[in-house]
């Protein structure tokens, strides 16, 4: 069983404070993302977790262990690095074995679990070569290979795949899965990549400026993000976030758009007259009328030009303005568009997101 | 002038300066020692550098004790220096390597002993040894640690030691500095795994510190060999090869041959012999070093 508790989690260097006191369980085989833009603390984290950085204040534990002084060897943890981190001297079957053979493993089993692990990744071929001579996702492999050898309690991973192209990075972000539902064990993986994140994680945790804003399963996340940040963060292409000002003329609160456009709230939403607000529309909820899902209640029609078409097959996504702002819409089952073409668009009123423009957090209930 | 004029004589024409100069510095001094090794070449009889012995140096060399004396002893210098250097010049190193503030000072003052002329070193160290006014001596003395002054530069064991003590203290800081680049050359991220696979700081330094220096410590070994193999000027200063011979090296002794009994082909004999075994020397590293560089194109 190895749970990981931190509390009040602080990284300071010197004056300067990293990481501002988090607090987050990870239950046992669970899958945890620790996702946000560079500098967010997420990689210093996972290094406290590992014991490659000091704690300088608050506590972690693993299992039922307080981990805070004890040295990575002790903590029977594994780590994926970013750069792979193999060691360059040994060969692929030195490089899996290794941390076994410093741990005082007979040979024989040393042999077993390094095929072993060799075989599930694929590994068979290349067990002579050095580093030096593997291609990047076979690396990749190697260094995955070597953290599942010794069979910790925690694998860590340090934005695993950040080095690899484009399609090598989908392959290893499935085999990375089907890892984790193969050799059920504690994961927390880093990643600034939200894509990954929402792929991979049981529960994802979102970090800004050494703070956690969110902790959620991917569908937590993506439908109900407390702040404006999460809210931009998740979702590809990124939801559109306009400023408006709430109106209380009508039958129920709306939102004025700069652009003198008004925009009933969807129910549920605390505001008064004349605040500020961000709405947030997923590109997936704003679609031309008979290219998108099925609206689920209340809709809102809009005529709007289109300024540019990005076709991707499946989809096609739609540049136009609303408010103030250039945003972007979806056009599912698509046919060609000519940019000054003028459609007519259907917002999903019951998928707003509303936050409060001060302090960016979410105003829906 | 057809010849000179013809575009494929350019490059050799260009060439030209360059191969007189080659062949006036090394190549004629180089083929006229080597015609010396094999005559009876006297400093003090010109003509004598006519008179072909064959192998008669070469085959003397081989059954003169003394030479032989010389010869394994250039032999032990060059292993004890060399070894007590590295393991001193990584210690060094490893502890410079930790330092956070005033690295670079650190480093400039590490290399001091370097700027010294080997000369100086000489005397320098001749004087601390010294058994009447020497450093070493007087600070034995004022501890209470001998009642008798110690002769360290007239005692046939200690004199050796005494000389290496000396070659120690300067190029300690040659492995130091080369090795200190190895270091800030290392790669964090496999140290950082080795740490997580479960190595405590001794296995860390076995297993990937150490194995990722291997070029840098032969690469300071091939220079370092050949720098120690002609060791003369320090022995010169501060034994001049005494006492009775037990200081006396390869280059002492050719220079006592060749130049104060004149014999200057039994010298070039010499000479010819020791020059092989650096070779040799050099060749070994430089295997040593390829072999440790090969892997090392991995590390990204």
């Amino acid at each position: 069983m190895a749970e990981i508790k931190l509390t009040k989690v602080v990284k300071r260097y010197g004056a300067l404070g990293v990481v501002h006191g988090i607090d987050l369980s990870i239950a046992h085989n669970e899958f945890v993302v620790l996702v946000g833009p560079s500098g967010c603390g997420k990689s210093t984290t996972l290094r406290m977790i590992a014991g490659l950085e000091d704690i300088s204040d608050g506590e972690i534990r693993i299992g039922n262990r307080v981990v805070n002084g004890l040295p990575p060897r002790d903590r029977n943890v594994s780590m994926v690095f970013q750069n792979y981190a193999l060691y360059p001297h040994m060969n692929v079957r030195e490089n899996l074995g290794f941390g076994l053979g410093i741990a005082k493993v007979p040979a024989p089993e040393i042999e077993r679990r390094v095929n072993q692990a060799a075989e599930i990744l694929g590994l068979q071929p290349y067990m002579d070569r050095l580093p030096a001579n593997l291609s990047g996702g076979q690396r990749q492999r190697v260094a995955m290979g070597r953290a599942i050898v010794r069979d910790p309690d925690v694998f860590l991973f340090d934005e695993p795949l950040s080095n690899l192209d484009a399609k090598l990075r989908g392959q290893m972000r499935v085999e990375i899965k089907k890892l984790h539902q193969r050799v059920k064990t504690t994961v927390v993986y880093v990643t600034h990549d939200q894509v990954e994140a929402m792929t991979l994680a049981d529960r994802i945790v979102i970090m800004r400026d050494g703070h956690i804003e969110q902790v959620g399963t991917p569908a937590e996340v993506f439908e109900r993000p407390v702040n404006v940040f999460v809210a931009g963060f998740i979702g590809s292409p990124p939801m559109n976030l306009i400023d408006a000002v709430v109106t209380t003329e009508g039958l129920r609160p709306a939102a004025r758009l700069a652009d003198g456009v008004v925009v009933p709230l969807p129910a549920g939403v605390s505001v008064s007259e004349g605040q500020r607000i961000t709405l947030g529309l997923r590109p997936d909820d704003i679609t031309p009328q008979g290219h998108g899902m099925p609206g689920t209640g209340e809709t809102l029609r809009l005529e709007r030009e289109v300024a540019l078409a990005e076709p991707l097959g499946t989809e096609t996504i739609l540049f136009t303005r609303l408010g103030d702002k250039e945003i972007q819409a979806k056009m599912l089952n698509p046919r060609v568009v000519t940019p000054g073409e003028t459609l007519p668009f259907v917002v999903d009123l019951a998928r707003l997101h509303v936050f409060d423009a001060a302090d960016g957090r979410s105003l829906k209930a | 002038m057809t010849l000179f004029r013809s575009p494929r004589a350019v490059p050799y024409l260009l060439l030209t300066p360059a191969l007189v100069v080659i062949a006036a510095v090394i190549l004629v001094p180089l083929a006229v020692s080597l015609w010396s090794s094999f005559t009876a070449y006297n400093l003090t009889r010109p003509a004598t550098l006519y008179s072909f012995v064959g192998l008669r140096n070469y085959a003397r060399l081989l059954n003169n004790a003394d030479f032989w004396w010389a010869f394994g002893r250039t032999l032990v210098f060059i292993t004890v220096t060399l070894n007590l250097e590295l393991v001193l010049g990584l210690g060094l190193a490893l502890l410079v390597n930790q330092v956070t503030m005033g690295r670079k000072v650190l480093r400039t003052i590490m290399m001091f002993p370097m700027m010294f002329s080997p000369i100086l070193v000489g005397f320098q160290f001749k004087y601390i040894f010294n058994d009447a006014v020497g450093l070493v001596n007087n600070a034995l003395f004022d501890l209470g640690l001998i009642t008798q002054p110690i002769p360290w530069l007239v005692d046939g064991t200690l004199a050796p030691l005494s000389i290496m003590a000396a070659e120690i203290w300067m190029s300690t800081s040659v492995f130091a500095i080369l090795l200190l680049a190895g270091l800030l050359a290392l790669p964090k991220e496999p140290i950082e795994a080795a740490k997580v696979d479960g190595c405590g700081p001794i296995q860390v330094f076995r297993h990937i510190t150490l194995p990722f220096l291997m070029p840098f410590i032969f690469i300071a070994m091939t220079i370092r060999s050949l720098d120690v193999a002609r060791a003369y000027d320090m022995v010169r200063i501060m034994t001049n090869g005494g006492p009775a011979g037990r200081t006396e090296l390869l280059w002492t002794l050719m220079a006592r041959v060749g130049y104060q009994n004149s014999q200057m082909g039994m010298a070039n004999a010499m000479g010819y012999v020791s020059i092989l075994t650096s070779i040799l020397f050099t060749v070994y590293f430089y295997r040593k070093l390829v072999v440790a560089r090969r892997y090392m194109g991995g590390v990204e």
